[in-house]
């Protein structure tokens, strides 16, 4: 059965639908609890369910574990047990990522620069890397575990893993040599891109339907 | 490929041409053409119905093919994207084997059998369905346009792209079926608490998005089949996630996860990459709806026109914030407009395809066009983005009108940035 709490969300959003199905040129246009603009149009009919099919197959989150991999990066929740340190990092680097990356992150065969740019937002040339553009440190433990590397990804152990994010970091210049990252470490870094997002605000143009003599 | 034009429109075409059409018919039945032989077609046997086959276009359409990027050089093609030939689409459904794709680590071959999509987090019972329980549900068929965030990329100050399959190619519409993601949530019983949702793929990126859940219950379909049958692999099968009106890569394809949260995980997926460079070294996030945006397909760059006289000029239209109201086309750079006839249907997130008659009279013209949706929002030129944001670094969410020059001998260019 669904639960009372939910019926009443239900409730809540079909009437506020009902309100955005009939709203007119520049009504405020509907967001998330947390401000995303939506670009919701109003209710969308779905099927009643009057014998509430119901196929899941319970399960636990501990059944779910080997798939349960995402770290909420702003404040590093997810992050398993494990260490890794800058030397060891650099190990695992020159073996499993230089070949596409370069040597120290510089670039290679495959990929651009995973060092600097940091300061180079405020120029017209933006140089994006894990240093200048990544709000949280803990983004590079979750994106080299499940996508690094390219041909072999998952494959890295949580000390692997902690290890070269240290040695990206390191080599960006925000933790000293002889750091050691870990499930309490990572979340500290203070990234130099953390206050740079400001939330979707558009639209942010104002264009008028002019149709003769426009310019 | 000519499209057969709706009836009413050749009324009042035969209409408000009756006059001049009259003499021209006089001069055409003067002139004699050719005997026109009986074709070899008529002459011998055709190909013989197989026992069981899945049916090809024709040879002779084997040009219409989805292209990789021919501006950018990409050094691996896994994590690279191919784009839609919108100049050779007709209507407002891209075929299958036409839908653009955007991997981030290649296409994976996945069993129906052995797949199986996950629901848990902030939710009262977590629960795994395979696809045979999918298919079980109650279904939801719904046309919805997609398009890639990184639609117009390479195209913004000046030109880059010759045709509109690399300028705009980042683009398709699709028949998608599946059964709503809030069937699945309300099953395993959303928490309260829970504001967010991620979606995640079972490919080698294993590719993650967070979206607020009130999307998520609004309208997203977690989508089995698309224009009448299985998704394609390279689109996301057995299943994925369809998120209306958003920017592609929300849609999580080879969907395998759903992980109910009270906030946003700020992935590197939306953190580093589909963000939108701003003023003041500043990022705008979770800018996802698709803004409202047209283009002329018809004609388009690389084309040429057989000759001064009667072009249909034919689009597409589409807005993640709702349906299309107008379509305004230019034929002089934007100095005056005329607004073009929809065809239907006309449905919400969806493309529309627009047209309007031109007598071209061979000399130089611009062509672009300009969409207004049902909020009210016009579509601006790339110099009205310019004003609000930063055209530097990694461009996205280009919805800036784009224009199409044409010359005396009937070129068609790309004038991006020029007019």
């Amino acid at each position: 059965m669904r639960s009372a709490k939910l019926s009443l969300a239900a409730a809540a959003l079909a009437a506020a639908a009902a309100i955005w199905g009939c709203a007119n040129v520049g009504d405020v246009a509907p967001k998330s609890s947390d401000g995303i603009p939506l670009g919701a149009t109003g209710a969308h009919p779905v099927q009643p369910l009057p014998d509430k099919p119901r196929f899941g197959q319970a399960v636990s989150e501990s059944d779910l574990a080997a798939w349960n991999i995402d770290i909420r990066t702003s404040d590093g929740m997810g992050l398993p047990a494990g260490r890794g340190s800058v030397a060891e990092g650099r190990k695992v680097y020159d073996a499993k990522c230089a070949s596409c990356h370069g040597a120290e992150g510089k670039g290679g065969p495959v990929y651009g620069s995973m060092v600097g740019g940091i300061g180079s937002f405020t120029t017209n040339a933006r140089v994006l890397t894990p240093g200048s553009m990544y709000p949280y440190a803990p983004i590079l433990f979750d994106y080299i575990r499940r996508a690094m590397p390219m041909d072999r990804p998952q494959s890295l152990t949580a000390n692997e893993v902690y290890a070269v994010s240290a040695y990206l970091l390191n080599l960006n210049g925000l933790i000293p040599g002889e750091a050691v990252m870990d499930a309490a470490s990572l979340p500290k870094v203070q990234m130099p891109n953390r206050d740079g997002f400001i939330l979707d605000d558009r639209p942010d143009t104002r264009a008028v339907r002019c149709m003769t003599n426009c310019k | 490929m000519a499209q057969p034009p709706d009836t009413r429109d050749r009324r009042n075409f035969l209409r408000r041409t009756a006059a001049l059409t009259g003499s021209a018919l006089a001069a055409t039945s003067a002139a004699r053409a050719a005997p026109l032989p009986v074709p070899s077609s008529a002459r011998e046997t055709g190909r013989p119905i197989e026992p069981a086959a899945y049916g090809m276009p024709s040879k002779h359409e084997e040009y219409v093919a989805r292209r990789r990027t021919d501006v950018l050089k990409n050094r691996q093609n896994w994590s690279d994207w191919s784009m839609t030939p919108l100049q050779h689409q007709p209507g407002i459904i891209t075929p299958n084997g036409l839908v653009f794709e955007r991997h981030h680590a290649g296409t994976p071959d996945i069993d129906p059998k052995t797949h199986r999509l996950a629901v848990h987090g902030m939710v009262k019972q977590p629960l795994v369905f395979t696809m045979d329980d999918l298919v079980r549900y109650p279904s939801v068929s719904r046309f919805h346009f997609h398009e890639c965030s990184g639609n117009g990329l390479t195209d913004w100050l000046k030109p880059a792209s010759t045709t509109v399959q690399q300028t705009h190619g980042l683009l398709s519409g699709v028949l998608w079926t599946g059964v709503p993601a809030s069937t699945l949530l309300e099953e395993a019983g959303i928490d309260p608490r829970g504001k967010w949702a991620l979606f995640e793929g079972a490919d080698a990126s294993a590719h993650t998005r967070s979206i607020p859940i009130e999307k998520v219950l609004d309208d997203t379909i977690i989508a089995y089949a698309m224009n009448g049958e299985a998704l394609r692999p390279e689109n996301g099968y057995p299943v994925r996630a369809v998120i209306p009106g958003w920017e592609g890569n929300v849609s999580v394809k080879w969907l395998r996860r759903i992980k109910v949260g009270d906030q946003p995980w700020y992935f590197r997926s939306e953190t580093a990459r589909y963000t939108d460079p701003m003023p003041d070294g500043k990022w705008r996030k979770f800018s996802m709806v698709m803004e409202c945006k047209s283009v002329i397909t018809t004609p388009s760059g690389g084309q040429q026109l057989k000759g001064p006289g009667f072009q249909e000029v034919r689009g597409l239209a589409w807005s993640g914030a709702g349906r299309i109201r107008a379509v305004d086309v230019s034929f002089d750079g934007g100095r005056n407009w005329r607004e073009a006839m929809l065809e239907e249907p006309v449905m919400d997130k969806s493309l529309t395809r627009f047209k309007i008659g031109w007598n071209w009279d061979g000399a130089p013209a611009v062509l672009m066009s300009r969409a207004v949706d049902s909020t009210g929002y016009v579509q601006p030129s790339v110099q009205d983005i310019q004003k609000a944001r930063a055209i530097s670094g990694f461009v996205q969410h280009h919805n800036g009108i784009q224009p199409w020059s044409v010359n005396t001998n009937g070129e068609v260019r790309n004038a991006i940035g020029q007019a």
